[in-house]
């Protein structure tokens, strides 16, 4: 091709070279892409402490089993179950343009949360209250309050994180600086906390149940 | 019609659905929690509940099922990070029950 080419078609080769660079890579706009990708690399972060825990657990002769009652975590489980729901009502809300129906189901998203949250707290408080710490416990090695404050711990801080995320967008949604996008892409971080719990519940509490 | 309106379009009645799956099977983990059974055995039926959890909420939950390339994209990152992981459970059982080759 010629410089006249270039010059007389310079325009159109300039929209195409675009159009190729800003091709979202499988058809996902970029912020969400980066969203997948943040999971993907959180999935990581939670699946090493996972096998570290059942490592620990697996090479630990008399493994501590602590929990007698498990009511507390299978109201967790429903509340933050539940909220995922509430996340996917917000999104379809957002998507059919009902900002107000939109803000006020993520914002019981967000109180769900809160209420998870509170629950784990009491959870923490009960097995404080029993004498267990970071690196002290009454029912053997010491390394079990190690691994289950430091996973919950882990989990908790997301969910707390997500809580924050979800008023903020919702917010911002409300006051017309945020789409519908900007809300689904919350509601996956949403669903990733919550689909980390199932793996953390049977791991971590359910394994340990006293029988 | 761009994806969001495709999601819009549709009615909860897929999600209310999976939604209760998710419960009936976090249910399922909870019963297992009090069989009895060996740890192993737990552990196995626990992990395999949960696998079908995340699956079911990877793909309509976070609408994977949706973008097939995304989906693959996601689950051989995923599954290879978490496989490579698994080397070190040989070691684990070495420390409890000292090497097996040894008796």
């Amino acid at each position: 091709m010629s410089q006249a080419d270039l010059s007389i078609h310079g325009q159109v080769s300039r929209t195409s070279a675009t159009e190729i660079m800003a091709a979202p890579a499988f058809s996902v706009p970029a912020k969400k892409m980066a969203m997948w990708l943040f999971i993907i690399a959180d999935t990581a972060t939670f699946a090493g402490c996972l096998v570290a825990y059942g490592f620990i657990r697996n090479s630990t002769p008399n493994w501590p089993r602590p929990f007698h009652s498990i009511i507390n975590v299978a109201v967790m489980t429903l509340v933050l179950l539940t909220s995922s729901l509430t996340m996917l009502i917000a999104v379809r809300s957002a998507q059919k343009g009902d900002k107000a129906g939109a803000f006020r189901w993520t914002m019981i998203t967000a109180v769900a949360g809160i209420l998870f949250a509170t629950l784990h707290i009491r959870e923490w408080m009960g097995m404080i209250g029993e004498g267990a710490t970071l690196f002290h416990n009454p029912w053997g090695t010491p390394l079990f309050g190690s691994l289950f404050f430091s996973i919950t711990g882990l989990h908790l801080l997301h969910v707390t994180g997500g809580v924050v995320a979800l008023i903020a967008v919702g917010l911002r949604y409300k006051g017309g600086r945020y789409r519908a996008d900007d809300l689904e892409i919350t509601g996956l971080y949403w669903h990733f906390v919550d689909l980390v719990w199932m793996f953390v519940v049977p791991l971590v509490y359910l394994l340990n149940v006293a029988h | 019609m761009t994806t969001a309106d495709t999601h819009a379009n549709r009615g909860l009645g897929k999600d209310v659905a999976v939604y209760v799956c998710l419960l009936v099977l976090a249910g399922i983990q909870f019963v297992i929690a009090y069989q009895d059974i060996s740890v192993s055995q737990m552990f196995v039926r626990m992990l395999s509940v949960a696998v079908l959890e995340a699956g079911l909420a990877l793909l309509f939950f976070m609408h994977l099922s949706e973008n097939r390339g995304l989906m693959w994209f996601v689950l051989i990152f995923t599954v290879a990070v978490i496989l490579g992981m698994q080397y070190g459970w040989t070691d684990s059982f070495r420390l409890s029950y000292g090497v097996p080759w040894a008796h």
